[in-house]
């Protein structure tokens, strides 16, 4: 029995590092959010939580925070501020948020173990998952509750919940279809929906959608079609063979009439939606290239594109290669948990191809799988190498002349290994007729059976393997997901080199302005700019409204005068712009802007794709269009940069800028940060009238200005 | 004009004085004065030495020392010491005791300090007085907002004439400018500017509350930082560790900066574009400060350094931005320290000895609150300032607490690097409640492994005759018997492997006899198995728990007893040929046919022992 246990450790190791760094990932990504939320919490307590009305974003229409979050990580981290608090361990609530996400890489590598275990284990997804394994192996209620719980708590925590509510109902398809039902398959199943259906319409952002949108279709019709399964099994019991069969054709009949209309209604009442009853980001999924062609905001995410390979090697590493004998290795006794296992690996392949941030749904399935791949090798290795060990004692008598035959029956008794137990049940029916068989699995055994060096340089080379990818992960957790976007380094020949601009404007931004000044950004920068600087934003990272976003792009596209009125009235003190062009940081907002140009022209139309294009090309240097060349985004990025060295050349784009002198006219310069990375401007105060020049201008423009009104009125929607 | 309305009305007021003539306090004269102010940073410091006489009759125990209420506002020191001899013999005296005065028929826009003397000033008797004064927020910015480009300029007003209620027979005033750049300054005669210091007077025979205001405008590029809000927070643990936490609420409070702030200009020519505004504060930190950080409520801020030598520890911190004039900022800084330098023991109680204000010296703090927190436990608690404080205390639940620890709340205003000075805070302490903290952990952890080992062993049954209760107690005795069942066939199959051995020896060695023996042996001990089993099978066959798993158990024990006889027969088999001599080959086929049963049966029985294993 020494030869499981080994890689065991392993496996949760490896299990280990990768949920890891996903999880910190994964927190990283709303941390500076979920603070802010938390904060609240703790100081307000749940049900304010629930009511309330956050005002400081997406000025001037707030957000209600209790309906649009998913609040199960902020409970947790409150829960655990508060049960520090109340032993007088004083925690801050950073402090908290932080160790949040290891703790649950810690379950989440738990979780992991416990379903690689049910899948390939000695006796008995990702907690839901475990706990679905768990309740097909026992055919126990109390599992199945627990399941719905679990899956709560997904609900509660994460929107990737539709892809568990989806993977499931698929597994047990695939099992009735396969003619594995089960009693077991019914208990572990039908809870799950009913209980877990009822629970997340208790949270407040997900609500009716738990029965109306399509993600959840799915799990509704498997679940009539596992009633429809378990009620022909019960009349198969009662009936004889003959009764049954003209039963059925009297079923399928009448019931293909009934289908066949209920079908038809659902087809009707789904095309009657807009979105076809999916949302979005949903639809994204299935047709990959939805997003670009009809929802510009969704595919302007870098966290939704699909991810480029080498991002894959990055993240899951060694396990990729991996993966596929893992998968083999599931099929060698294909089992009910072990077919959902292969399931969740092929679905989340297909879904982190489609986006980048669905890796963190691919990631326990690798870890799965590999762990599966590397415990089969190192069993066949010991095993081997125990069995030349035996070998090489018994060597004198196997001379001798009779020993081939106890050699036989020596290692086959040493042979206690779950796979020699796995693969010997699935031939058990075969063994029926015995002798030839019998000879035939010996015959196969002893080719299992490898070189004794072989299997030692395998395995060195093996925990080889692993050992890099334990220190590939170490590095990625502290490199790639640690390192916050926030705080960027670069290494020179000088040492380190810290770029903290972002915290800096914030920090510029935090004391040096009023309370109640609004600040507009991309929305990329709303929730940094609510947590850090704690000023109300017009539009964030919780990007619920499109029009108001597009407001936005809107005004970063226009020139100055355009912008200004829309920033104005937007009631916009400041206007903050995140500019690379100085020192070579590729992620700032010229190179973002054709979003912004895209989502404001898809609610203004007045806003053109092509007018910022010179021949289908995006560029900023002399040949740039005079559209883009007078937006407000290029004055507010490039103002006065040809200063710096005399001819105004852009290290993001390598190349000299088109328009290099320019004053700004409605804007003024009021912070910029170290290295230019941040740049905040104020609206200047409208001018004061002066009685000469309005009266000209009014008898001048009187005419021009009349027939503009209706068009400017449409151009600016908060008019 | 906002500068010369506020002249105006100084002038007003002080001339009331000269009008009204307030009588004269006493036969005082100072026959010798000599003020030197001191303008190069944002705090002022006046110096002034006295000489005293008294013409009178009547020996003197107090001195006047009078300021103007605007001034007196902000005066955040004042010292007096008595000096005697001259030149390098100067020795000082302590310094003396000053208290609010009003003597009456006073104006109230003066605000008189009277210096106590040690001894009293008899007829006749003089007496060298040193005092020092420290005033902040009256180097006004004017104007009060500039652009990058402009330099801030500072007013600064005073009396060329040293208000006094005595007459002064001789006295000088010397103004020490921040740059030798000034905009304008106030001429009377015997006015002399010298680049970098102002000199008026000498004047002679000034009768009392002569008053001749002057105003100084001059440029000053030195950092205006005031720290609106200062909490030090100072933590004993007897663990060895002081840990200071210092929560600093900072603004430039030099001229606004108004206008754009163009990065570019401040980057090219930070000297011009930006010279009022500062970079950087050094910190002064006592000798082996440690754990040094420095961060504000969005992290960590990386811009900092530390020198550190044998006398002092320097920590350089540059906040996020440059401060311009009007720009406000707030940080944390903390430090941990050795114990051992700052808490001392005398008659049985302990004592703190830390100094008391920021270790920055160019900032002067509006609101400073110092916090020591004493371990919980303490008690008698009393603390010594060497200037005035409003104090009290409060409790703080930190780490483990029971009853919290007892806080001591010390708060000051207008507080310059003057007040950095060492207080003490004593109190009592036993060692004892040292150890109170890890036996609360120890004694919590036993109580859980405790009370683990209580869940582990106690039967929480409700009750003890329900039906699964009862069937849990059966199904215990089933998976017993199981266990034992397996043992025993573990061992008639180490039993079968013997026999097998001792084939294989017999192959090697011919040895017949011994080979019998084993035989035997073998029999005797798989005899005796079969009688443990026996009770065995007939307990699972009666209990209604072992349902399941009977006919398995059932197929082994049958599986196994044909096992057995084969082998017996492929034994006798083999030894009888040998008996016989007959060839190896020969035998091979003999037993051929009993060798695959064999090795089938043997299959068949581990693969049975696996599943019950699984049950």
């Amino acid at each position: 029995m020494a030869a499981p246990e080994t890689p065991q450790p392993t496996t949760l190791r490896h299990a280990f590092g990768n949920v890891l760094s996903l999880f910190v990932l994964l927190l990283i990504g709303v941390l500076a959010f979920s603070i802010r939320l938390f904060s609240f919490l703790t100081k307000n307590g749940v049900y304010d939580f629930w009511n309330w009305f956050d005002d400081r974003t997406w000025y001037p229409l707030g957000r209600v925070i209790g309906g649009t979050v998913y609040p199960g990580l902020t409970l947790t981290a409150g829960a655990l501020w508060r049960i520090f608090n109340s032993l007088n361990i004083p925690l801050s609530v950073e402090t908290v948020c932080v160790f949040t996400a290891p703790i649950f890489s810690a379950f989440a590598s738990w979780a992991t173990y416990l379903l690689t275990k049910e899948v390939k284990g000695a006796g008995a997804g990702l907690t839901a998952a475990a706990l679905l394994a768990m309740t097909l192996n026992t055919g126990s209620l109390f599992y199945a509750t627990l399941n719905a719980i679990a899956y709560f708590y997904m609900v509660c925590s994460w929107g990737g919940y539709t892809f568990i509510i989806n993977l499931i109902p698929m597994h047990v398809l695939l099992c009735i279809v396969t003619g594995r039902y089960s009693s077991r398959l019914y208990i572990a199943y039908a809870p799950l929906v009913v209980l877990g259906t009822l629970l997340a319409a208790l949270v407040p952002v997900v609500g009716f959608n738990a029965v109306m949108t399509s993600e959840h279709f799915a799990s509704f019709l498997v679940f009539i079609i596992l009633h429809v399964v378990a009620l022909v099994y019960y009349i198969k019991g009662i009936l004889t063979p003959q009764m049954f069969k003209v039963a059925v054709t009297l079923v399928v009949s009448v019931g293909l009439i009934v289908c066949g209309a209920v079908l038809a209604v659902l087809v009707a009442l789904v095309a009657s939606s807009p979105t076809k009853g999916w949302s979005g980001r949903s639809l994204s999924l299935l047709d990959p290239t939805y997003a670009s062609k009809y929802i510009p905001i969704i595919a302007s995410v870098s966290e939704h594109q699909p991810p480029t390979w080498p991002s894959y090697f990055m993240d899951i590493n060694v396990l990729a290669f991996l993966v596929p004998s893992g998968i083999i290795a599931c099929f060698l006794p294909l089992s009910d948990a072990s077919s959902f296992a292969v399931l969740y690996i092929v679905t989340s392949v297909y879904f982190s191809g489609v986006m980048v941030r669905l890796m963190l749904v691919l990631a326990p399935a690798a870890c799965i799988m590999s762990g599966i791949a590397l415990s089969e090798a190192f069993d066949v290795f010991t095993r081997s190498i125990k069995f030349q060990l035996h070998g090489a004692t018994q060597n004198p008598e196997a001379n001798a002349g009779e020993g081939s035959n106890v050699d036989v029956v020596k290692t086959e008794k040493s042979e206690d290994s779950p796979k020699e137990r796995a693969s010997r049940k699935s031939k058990k029916k075969e063994k029926e007729n015995v002798e030839r068989a019998s000879l035939v699995s010996r015959i196969e055994k002893r080719l299992l059976v490898l070189p004794m060096e072989a299997s030692l340089i395998a395995i060195f080379l093996l925990v080889l393997l692993g050992a890099f990818y334990v220190v590939h992960c170490v590095w990625a957790a502290a490199e790639a997901y640690s390192a916050p976007s926030i705080v960027l380094t670069s290494r020179s020949h000088d040492g380190l080199h810290v770029f903290d601009d972002f915290r800096e404007a914030y920090g510029w931004l935090r004391h040096n302005t009023e309370v109640d000044d609004k600040v507009a950004s991309w929305w990329d920068y709303g929730y940094q700019t609510t947590a850090m600087a704690n000023r109300t934003v017009i539009v964030d990272n919780n990007t619920w409204n499109n029009t108001h976003i597009a407001t936005v792009g809107t005004a970063m596209s226009s020139p100055e005068k355009a912008a200004w009125d829309i920033f104005n009235s937007l009631d916009v003190k400041y206007v903050l712009v995140v500019f690379g062009g100085l020192v070579g940081y590729p992620s700032d907002d010229i190179n973002k802007f054709l979003w912004m140009v895209r989502i404001g022209g898809g609610v203004f139309p007045h806003i053109k794709e092509p007018d910022y294009l010179r021949d289908g090309q995006y560029r900023i240097d002399s040949q740039a269009t005079p559209t883009m060349l007078n937006c407000l985004m290029y004055k507010l990025s490039y103002y006065r940069f040809v200063d710096t060295d005399g001819r105004g050349y852009d290290r993001v784009r390598n190349t000299e800028i088109g328009k290099k002198y320019f004053k700004l006219t409605h804007f003024e310069e009021v912070f910029t940060t170290h290295h230019w990375m941040v740049r905040i401007y104020k609206l200047k105060a409208p001018r004061n009238r002066i009685r000469g020049k309005t009266k000209k201008s009014k008898s001048k423009g009187s005419s021009t200005t009349s027939s503009k009104r209706s068009g400017a009125r449409k151009k600016n929607p908060w008019h | 004009m906002k500068r010369i309305g506020i002249d105006l009305s100084l002038i007003f007021v002080l001339g009331c004085f000269m009008l009204f003539a307030p009588p004269v306090l006493s036969d005082l004269v100072i026959s010798k004065l000599d003020r030197r102010i001191d303008l190069s940073s944002q705090i002022v410091r006046t110096t002034m030495s006295l000489k005293v006489e008294n013409n009178g009759v009547d020996a003197v125990s107090e001195i006047l020392l009078p300021f103007p209420e605007q001034q007196a506002k902000n005066l955040a020191s004042l010292t007096a010491v008595i000096s005697e001899g001259k030149g390098k013999t100067k020795s000082y005296s302590g310094s003396l005791s000053i208290e609010v005065a009003k003597p009456e028929g006073m104006p109230s826009d003066v605000i008189f300090y009277s210096v106590s003397l040690p001894n009293e000033l008899g007829k006749g008797g003089s007496l060298n007085l040193e005092v020092k004064a420290v005033f902040t927020h009256i180097l006004r910015p004017f104007p009060e907002k500039i652009t990058q480009a402009d330099v801030q300029l500072v007013a600064f007003q005073d009396s060329a004439h040293y208000l006094s209620p005595y007459v002064v027979k001789a006295q000088s005033l010397t103004i020490k400018l921040p740059e030798p750049k000034v905009e304008s300054y106030t001429k009377l005669e015997n006015t002399k500017f010298s680049g970098s210091e102002i000199k008026y007077g000498p004047y002679e025979n000034l009768p009392p509350f002569s008053y001749s205001p002057i105003v100084v405008h001059v440029v000053s590029n030195k950092p205006f930082a005031l720290a609106q809000e200062l909490v030090r927070e100072i933590e004993i643990s007897h663990w060895g560790n002081v840990q200071v936490t210092e929560n600093y609420n900072l603004v430039h409070a030099g001229a606004e900066l108004t206008g754009e702030f163009s990065r570019l200009e401040y980057q090219a020519r930070p000297n011009i574009r930006g010279a009022s505004a500062f970079r950087n504060l050094v910190a002064r930190l006592p000798p082996r400060a440690h754990s040094i950080y420095y961060r504000d409520e969005i992290g960590n801020i990386s811009t900092s350094n530390v020198y550190s030598d044998l006398g002092k520890t320097l920590l350089e911190i540059e906040p996020r931005y440059p401060m311009f004039g009007g720009w406000r900022t707030a940080f944390t800084i903390g430090y941990g320290l050795p114990l051992q330098d700052f808490l001392f023991r005398s008659e049985g109680k302990r004592f703190l000895n830390i100094s008391f204000g920021s270790p920055m010296s160019d900032v002067v703090i509006e609101n400073l609150t110092v916090k020591i927190v004493l371990p919980e436990g303490s008690s008698d608690i009393s603390v010594s300032v060497p200037f005035p404080v409003k104090q009290f205390q409060e409790t703080k639940f930190s780490h483990l607490d029971m009853v919290g620890r007892p806080v001591v709340v010390l708060e000051k205003t207008n507080v310059v690097p003057e007040h950095n000075q060492y207080f003490q805070v004593y109190y009592r302490f036993s060692n004892l409640s040292l150890l109170r903290e890890p036996f609360m952990l120890i004694f919590g952890f036993f109580l859980f492994f405790v009370a683990c080992v209580v869940y582990t062993h106690a039967d929480f049954t409700i009750s003890k005759s329900s039906p699964s209760y009862l069937a849990k107690l059966q199904w215990d005795e089933v998976q017993t018997a199981i266990q034992q069942f397996q043992d025993i066939m573990n061992q008639c199959l180490t039993v079968h492997d013997k026999l097998e051995a001792s084939l294989r020896d017999l192959s090697r060695t011919g040895d017949v006899q011994a080979c019998k023996a084993a035989r035997k042996a073998a029999d005797g001990l798989l005899k005796e198995l079969a009688k443990e089993l026996k009770p065995l099978v007939s307990f699972l066959q009666s209990s209604p728990q072992a349902v399941q798993i009977l006919p398995k158990v059932e197929e082994l024990v049958g599986k196994e007893r044909e096992l057995q006889e084969k082998l017996m027969l492929k034994h006798s088999t083999v030894v009888d040929s040998y008996e016989k001599k007959s060839g190896g080959r020969d035998i091979e086929n003999r037993v051929a046919a009993v060798q695959q049963r064999i090795s089938y049966l043997r299959e068949e029985v581990d693969e049975l022992l696996d599943i019950i294993n699984e049950i």
